[in-house]
This record gives C-alpha cells, structure tokens and sequence, in this order.
C-alpha cells in the first residue's frame, strides 16, 4: 500500500477515537454526558496537563540551574532535577535498561549453558517452568522488601520478565542450528570455540532478536509496574499519585507520556534490528 | 602424481588409495529399542585420483555411506581407512558438499568462503583475499557481499563448493549436491565441478540419483541395491574421454550404452524399492 495513504489512515484512526473522546465528555447528550469528566478526563485537558508536566519541569530546571547545563540534566539526583516529568521519565528509562541489560546477559549465559548440557536442562526443566509460570506481580512485595524503594528493586521484576522470554529464545537459537549448517561447520574444522562463534551464537543472536521488541517492552513494564507499587520517583510513580487523589488527567496524562516513551523506544529497538539481522530475508526481519 | 592423468586414462591410478571401506555396516536406532540395518557389509576402494558415482534408489543408504567416509558416523561393523590410516573421528583429509544449504545465512558469500580458512589459522586478510579469487573462479565474484537468502539456489551452491574447495581437501564427498536444482543449472555445475576437478583431480565421491549425472561425471559409477541391507551390486568403470563436457558427453553414443547396461541393472532396485511402498 502507498505510504501516505497508510500514514492518512493511521491518523484517522487517533482523530476519530480523539474525537469520539472528546464529544463524549464535553457535549451534554440529552443532559448527560455519556463519558463524565470525573472518570474519563478530556483530551484537550489531558493535552494541556502533558503540555504543563513539560513546560513546568523544565522551567524548574532552567530557574534552578540559571544556565542549561547538559551534564547536570544527565545526573539524576540533580536537586533541581526533583520531581519533574524528565527525572521520572529518566529514573523509569534507566530502570528499563538495567531490566534488560542484566535479564538479557543473564538469559544469554543460562540459554547457552543449559542448551549445551543436556543432562542440566533437564534437571532443571521443571523449576524453570515453575518460576516462568509465576505471576510476577507477587515478586514486587517481596523485591520492595529485599532490594527497598530505589531503582534496584524494579530492576529486579524487570529481569524476572526480560531473563525468561531472553534465556528460551537462545536456549531454542542454540537447540535449532541447522544440522546441516553445523555438519558443514565441524566438517570446514571448526573447534568447539569457533562454533560458538561463527554458528551457535549468530543463530542465537537471531532467535534473541526476534523477541527484542517483547523484552524490551517488558523491561519497561517491569519498571513501571514497580514504580506503580511502591516507589518514590518514576512514571508508575507518577500515574499512582494521580490515581490516589482523583486526578484523571493525571492518570491518561502519565499513560500519554509512558505510551509515547515506549513508542520512541519501540523505534530505536527496530533500528538496532535492522542493523543487527541484515543477513535476514526481509520477510522473517519484518515485524518482531 | 605431479602431473594431470591423460585424458584417455579412466582406469584406476596406480597411486594411493585415498578411501577404503572394509565391511563397513551401518544400523541405526528405532523405536522400540530395535535397530534398522540400512547397509549390509560394504567393501569399497576410492583411488586418491578417481571420480567416483554412487547411485542406488533414494533411501538405499548412499548417503550414509558418505556418512561413514566423513567421520560424522560411526559404522556399526567394519572399518573406514584414508590414505591406509583407520579413520578416528573426523576425517580432515575430505571436503564435503552437503545436499542441503549447509553454508551460513548470517555470513555474506566472502565470508562463508574466508572462514573455511580463518578456522585453520589464515589471517583474516589473505583469507578474504583469496576467497575472492575463489568467488571469481565459481563466476561470483560479483556476488561477493551478498548474503545467501539474495542468491539463487545455484549460486549458493557455488559458495559450497568454493568453501570446501579452497581448503584444498585430497578427498571430496558430495551427497547429491545438485539435487535441489533445475536440469540446466545441474548442467552447467556438473561441467563448473569438472573444470574445478581438472586441474589437481582429488579423490571425489558423488552420491547422486541421477544415473546420467553419474555417467557424466565420473570414473566409475557404483550401483547400490535398496535397502534395508543395501549392498555394491554394480561397479562400471566409465571409458568416456577427458576433458569432457558434461552435457555434451551425454549425445555419445559410448554413454548411451553404458547408461542402458546400468539402467538394466539399476531399475530392478528402484522397482524393488517403489516395490515395497505400494505393495
């Protein structure tokens, strides 16, 4: 299909759901609105609130810090930095990426670990299918109680969900080699070492890729339902304030914001992709 | 053996044999603990010079034959010698040209060719360097930083052939390498392998089941009968000239007597292997 018309589509889709939005909470039908402001907001009040989160964050950082000083937006425990959409967009960012650096390393050394040891994958077989079928939700109790309420324990329920959709997708890269592909491999006379290389973890790689956009995503679902639970700064931080005092536009603002991150995110993931799976025909690399 | 055989020269080299099989059987696990016999006792001598077709019914055990001389199967009975020493894991004198895509998909035409040498030491620079030497004479070189999903299955097939062949292997085995091709591009590989072949002929296996393939191409064709138990039931030495062409050989009227004495013998197996799905 033409990419205009695609792209016309796609915001007649927002303009329409916008609209009905907007008629539904702000034109009385028959004296009542069918979607009351109490519970539903308005779009152009959860716009301006978006607006005002920015405008206000960094107007109390341009004040507080006379000059805009770049290195001193980058530390996060910046005083001037307290408080403002870009602290607890940066706080849920970072939590994002620890999630998934430390959940995708560890899922890449376990994956390729037990996927060349039989005997311990299936030792361990049942345990992990155990813990996968955990809801994770009733691990964020427990990490507040180990890890307290800094960043380190969102970190944490973001690896529980990043290390397991990582560790099966390189467990299955490394169990799927073609055999013809390593046959070939251990024929040219490739050692162990050069086969981890040139052929278990290539395949590895591509299989983890696959599923980049689903861990990344729940790198940041980690964070911010953490945040959400207990916290003191973040996106989720942010949502549940708003939710304890009533404060719908603050709540669709705070998802505004959050849906919009993990578009820019979504985004980049798919640039690092393209990169990484050149080698890929374009109809396995499309969408992940 | 410093210089090419006469091309009239079709009998065995006098030389080195470069692959022997000594009643080598092959048995592999079913289910039920049971174990399907798929070759009985094979004996079977491959000069260091020789060109040598296998073919038999699909399912005889051609391939795992080629198995057995590769060291990527144990035989169950029997022994596997390479140039008069017995064969213990893999054999690092052959080259093997699989039936399937076996070359990497994440590895452009150059690399896949450069990392059968960076494997045993070459520095990565003359290893590119000579792999596009190899990328011209397989008629690629143009081709060089493609990736095999952008090549055709015959070009792919090229890329094989110049990763094995630029080890420089004594021994090459080929389990219908141009099995999954169409009938002219099959051709014009038979006629690339020969060129290739001529200029320092290795010891070359070639499992195929197209019998004119074989005639074509080879010194001498063996016939397999169907399995399970499948034996060496035929071993024609092919008198036709070299160099040839491979397509063109096949208007002689040399080949299409050798093809109807093999195709005698070769159609009571295949119907006996056709036999037994529709009985």
């Amino acid at each position: 299909m033409n990419r205009g018309v695609l792209l016309l589509l796609q915001a007649l889709v927002a303009v329409v759901f916008i609209g009905a939005w907007h008629v539904g909470s702000t034109v009385p039908i028959g004296g009542s609105y069918l979607l009351p402001k109490f519970f539903f907001s308005t779009p152009a009040d959860v716009a301006h609130r978006v607006w005002t989160l920015f405008a206000e964050g960094t107007m109390k950082i341009v004040t507080c810090t006379e000059t805009i000083d770049v290195t001193r937006l980058l530390n996060i425990s910046e005083p001037c930095f307290g408080k403002t959409v870009w602290q607890h967009l940066s706080i849920t960012l970072i939590e994002g990426l620890l999630a998934f650096a430390i959940g995708a390393g560890a899922g890449i050394v376990i994956g390729f670990w037990l996927a060349r040891h039989p005997l311990l994958s299936a030792v361990f077989d049942p345990y992990i299918k155990m813990l996968n079928a955990l809801p994770r939700v009733v691990l964020a109790p427990i990490f507040l109680l180990w890890l307290g309420l800094g960043i380190w324990s969102k970190v944490a329920l973001g690896v529980t969900l990043v290390f397991f959709i990582v560790f099966f997708n390189v467990y299955q890269g490394v169990k799927e080699v073609s055999p013809a592909i390593l046959a070939n491999a251990r024929m040219l006379g490739m050692n162990e070492r050069q086969l981890f290389r040139n052929v278990y973890w290539p395949s590895a790689l591509s299989w983890m890729f696959s599923s980049l956009h689903t861990s990344v995503g729940f790198a940041i679902i980690g964070a911010v339902v953490g945040e959400y639970l207990g916290a003191a700064a973040g996106l989720g931080y942010m949502i549940q304030q708003a939710e304890g005092t009533f404060d719908t536009t603050g709540v669709f603002a705070g998802m505004v914001i959050l849906a919009v991150f993990v578009l820019i995110i979504d985004w980049c993931v798919t640039l690092v992709e393209r990169r990484m799976l050149v080698w890929r025909p374009p109809s396995a690399a499309g969408q992940g | 053996m410093s210089d090419r055989l006469p091309a009239s020269n079709v009998t065995l080299p006098a030389g080195a044999t470069a692959v022997e099989l000594r009643g080598v059987s092959v048995a592999f696990p079913i289910a039920g603990g049971k174990t399907y016999p798929a070759v009985a006792p094979v004996d079977l001598k491959v000069g260091a010079r020789e060109f040598v077709g296998i073919v038999g019914p699909s399912g005889c055990g051609k391939s795992t034959l080629l198995n057995v001389a590769a060291g990527l199967l144990a035989p169950a009975t029997g022994d596997a010698l390479v140039f008069g020493t017995q064969l213990a894991g893999l054999n690092r004198h052959a080259g093997y040209l699989f039936q399937q895509d076996a070359i990497m998909p994440w590895k452009t035409a150059r690399d896949n060719i450069a990392i059968a040498l960076e494997v045993a030491g070459t520095s990565r620079a003359e290893a590119l360097d000579r792999a596009q030497g190899w990328l011209r004479r397989v008629g690629l070189a143009t081709f060089a930083d493609r990736y095999p999903h952008q090549l055709s299955g015959g070009q792919r097939k090229r890329v094989g052939l110049a990763q094995v062949l630029i080890r420089d292997p004594k021994i090459l085995l080929m389990d219908e390498p141009f099995g999954p091709l169409d009938a002219q591009t099959r051709q014009i590989m038979g006629n690339l392998l020969l060129d290739l072949w001529a200029g320092d002929r290795k010891a070359v296996l070639f499992v195929t089941h197209d019998l004119e393939e074989a005639i074509a191409l080879s010194d001498r064709v063996i016939i397999m009968s169907a399995g399970p138990e499948a034996r060496i039931i035929g071993d024609h030495a092919i008198d036709l000239g070299r160099p040839r062409d491979a397509s063109e050989v096949r208007l002689l009227p040399r080949f299409h007597e050798l093809h109807k004495a093999i195709w005698g013998q070769l159609r009571t197996e295949v119907m006996k292997a056709y036999g037994d799905e529709f009985a």
